[in-house]
C-alpha cells in the first residue's frame, strides 16, 4: 500500500515537472543587442596603490566600469527586463552572488528578484564596507573583514540600487532588484536574451547606469523569437 | 630602607632622563628644507623636558633620603604664604618655560605658516575624503577648474566633482591617488576636505596639517630626497580611518616629467 502511494506520488511529480518544463520551453523569446551612438567617455585607470593586496591582483590597472563598451559600438552592463506585461514571479531560492575581489565588484551590475537571497562575499585580504544606497528599500551598511562569512540579505521592493564601498572610494556597482525572472544583462557583445515568455504584450526596458533607460513594446505569440535592439546616446563627459 | 628608596629613585630618574637629554632617540630621515628647524625644536623641547623631569625626581629623591626617618616630636614646616604662593610660583615657572619654547620655536613655525611660498611653487590640490586622499594637478593650462560637489561621481573616478562638459579649465586637470612631486621644487599643497576632518601627515616631511571641512588651508614644502614615503591620515575620521593612506613619490625632474606625460595620455 505504502509503496503504491510513493510510486503514484512520484509519477504525478514527474508529470507535473514535465508539464512545467514544456510550458517554459515552449514560450517565446526576446533577444537583441545594445549599442551606443556618439562618443563615450574614455575609461579611466583606477589607482589602488593605497590597498597593495588588491593592487597586486591586477597586472594592469583595471578601469572605471560606469561605461563599458565592446567592438561594434556594443554596450555592456545594460539591464534588460520586462517592466510591464509579465506577472510577478515567486523569488528563486538560489542566491544572487556579489563578489568583492581585487577591490572590484564582480559582477559590476547584479540583477536579481525581489525577495531573492543576496549573498555578498569578500574574497580579499582587506576589509570592505558594503553600502547599497537604497532609497525605496531599507538602507544598510555593513563592514566585512577578510575571512568573515558572506553577508546574506534580501530586498522586498523593486529598485535600482547604487552600491559603494565605504573604505575604497573607487568601488561602485549596482543592484537591479526586479519583480520577475525575465531579466538579462547585456554581455561583451551587447547581446541579451529573455527566453520562456508566454504569449502576451510586454514592455521591455533597457537600463544603463550612466545613460538612463529606454522602453519598447513587444507582442509575443507562441514560441517565436522577436528581436529588440536598444541604442543609447553616449556622452563624452 | 627610606634612604635606599631615595637612591633607587635617583638612579631610575638619571637612567630615564639621560637618553632623552643626550638625544639617543632615532628620528626618521628628514627630506624637507624646513625639517631641521622642527627637529632642533623637538630636541630642545625633549632636553628641556628631560632636565625638568630629572630635577623634579632628584628633588623628590633628596626629600625621601632626608626625611624618611622623622624623629619623634619633630614638626612639619610649611612654606609661608601657603598654597597661593606655590600656585603663583608654578604658574610663573611653567609660563616661562612655555614662553621660552615658543620664542625659540617661532622661527620653525613661521617658516611653514607665516612665510608665503615662492611665486613659482607648484600648486597641487589635495582632497581628503572617507577614506582616501586624491591629488589634482592643474594640467597643461596651469589652471584648476571649479569644483561642483554635486558632480562627485566616485564610480567614474570623478572624486573632486569636476564638470569637464561645461568647464574648459577642468578638462586637462589631472587627478591621482598618489602625490608625485619633483625633487627640490617647492610645492604648495591646497587642502580641501570632502566630508569630515582629516589630516595630512608625512613624518619624513615633518608636516602634519589638518583638513577642515569648509576651510581651504594650504601648506608648502620643498622635498630634498627622492623616494617613496607614506602619507597617513592622523585625524580619526571614521570606520576606515586606519586604512586611509596614500604615497608621496618624490621623483627626479626627468621621472616626474615622464609620469606627468603618462597621466596626460590617460586623460
Amino acid at each position: 500500500m505504502r509503496a503504491k502511494l510513493i510510486s503514484i506520488t512520484a509519477a504525478l511529480a514527474l508529470i507535473f515537472a514535465a508539464a512545467l518544463l514544456h510550458a517554459r520551453a515552449g514560450g517565446g523569446t526576446i533577444s537583441g543587442k545594445v549599442t551606443y551612438e556618439g562618443t563615450p567617455a574614455k575609461p579611466k585607470p583606477i589607482d589602488m596603490s593605497k590597498e597593495p593586496s588588491c593592487a597586486k591582483q591586477h597586472a594592469t590597472p583595471i578601469t572605471t566600469e560606469t561605461v563599458v563598451t565592446g567592438p561594434g559600438n556594443s554596450l555592456e552592463n545594460v539591464v534588460v527586463y520586462i517592466s510591464a506585461g509579465a506577472p510577478d514571479d515567486a523569488a528563486p531560492s538560489e542566491p544572487a552572488t556579489f563578489d568583492q575581489k581585487g577591490c572590484q565588484y564582480i559582477p559590476h551590475v547584479l540583477a536579481f528578484q525581489v525577495n531573492q537571497p543576496l549573498k555578498v562575499i569578500n574574497d580579499d585580504q582587506t576589509s570592505h564596507n558594503i553600502h547599497p544606497l537604497a532609497k525605496v528599500n531599507r538602507e544598510w551598511n555593513k563592514s566585512q573583514p577578510p575571512g568573515t562569512p558572506p553577508i546574506v540579505d534580501k530586498y522586498d521592493k523593486p529598485e535600482f540600487i547604487p552600491v559603494k564601498c565605504n573604505v575604497h572610494p573607487w568601488m561602485h556597482g549596482t543592484f537591479a532588484v526586479l519583480k520577475n525572472s525575465h531579466h538579462a544583462i547585456s554581455g561583451q557583445d551587447g547581446g541579451f536574451s529573455l527566453p520562456n515568455l508566454p504569449a502576451g504584450k510586454y514592455t521591455v526596458t533597457g537600463w544603463h547606469e550612466s545613460y538612463g533607460e529606454q522602453t519598447q513594446e513587444v507582442t509575443i505569440s507562441g514560441s517565436e523569437t522577436k528581436t529588440v535592439n536598444f541604442v543609447f546616446k553616449a556622452k563624452p563627459y | 630602607m627610606g634612604k635606599l628608596f631615595g637612591v633607587v629613585l635617583a638612579i631610575i630618574a638619571i637612567l630615564s632622563a639621560y637618553p632623552i637629554v643626550a638625544h639617543w632617540y632615532v628620528q626618521p630621515v628628514d627630506i624637507s628644507t624646513h625639517g631641521h628647524a622642527i627637529d632642533e625644536q623637538l630636541a630642545d623641547t625633549m632636553a628641556e623636558a628631560g632636565l625638568s623631569f630629572l630635577g623634579a625626581q632628584l628633588l623628590l629623591a633628596f626629600f625621601v633620603w632626608r626625611f624618611s626617618q622623622r624623629k619623634p616630636g619633630s614638626r612639619v614646616w610649611n612654606i609661608p604664604g601657603g598654597a597661593t604662593l606655590m600656585v603663583a610660583a608654578a604658574f610663573i615657572l611653567v609660563g616661562t618655560e612655555i614662553l621660552a619654547l615658543g620664542v625659540l620655536g617661532q622661527k620653525a613655525w613661521a617658516n611653514v605658516y607665516f612665510t608665503p611660498p615662492k611665486p613659482d611653487a607648484m600648486q597641487i590640490q589635495s582632497q581628503a575624503g572617507q577614506f582616501a586622499f586624491y591629488f589634482r594637478y592643474p594640467g597643461v593650462d596651469g589652471k584648476f577648474g571649479p569644483l561642483h560637489p554635486d558632480k562627485i561621481d566616485e564610480g567614474n573616478s570623478n572624486f573632486f566633482g569636476l564638470d569637464p562638459a561645461n568647464d574648459v579649465e577642468s578638462r586637462d586637470d589631472i587627478v591621482s591617488a598618489e602625490l608625485d612631486v619633483p625633487v627640490n621644487r617647492e610645492i604648495q599643497l591646497l587642502m580641501h576636505a570632502k566630508d569630515v576632518g582629516h589630516s595630512f601627515y608625512v613624518r619624513e616631511l615633518r608636516i602634519q596639517q589638518d583638513f577642515v571641512p569648509g576651510l581651504d588651508l594650504a601648506v608648502h614644502f620643498t622635498p630634498t630626497q627622492t623616494g617613496k614615503y607614506e602619507i597617513v591620515c592622523t585625524q580619526l575620521c571614521g570606520l576606515g580611518h586606519y586604512n586611509m593612506k596614500a604615497y608621496l613619490n618624490v621623483l627626479s625632474q626627468e621621472d616626474f616629467d615622464k609620469w606627468m606625460k603618462q597621466k596626460i595620455s590617460e586623460q
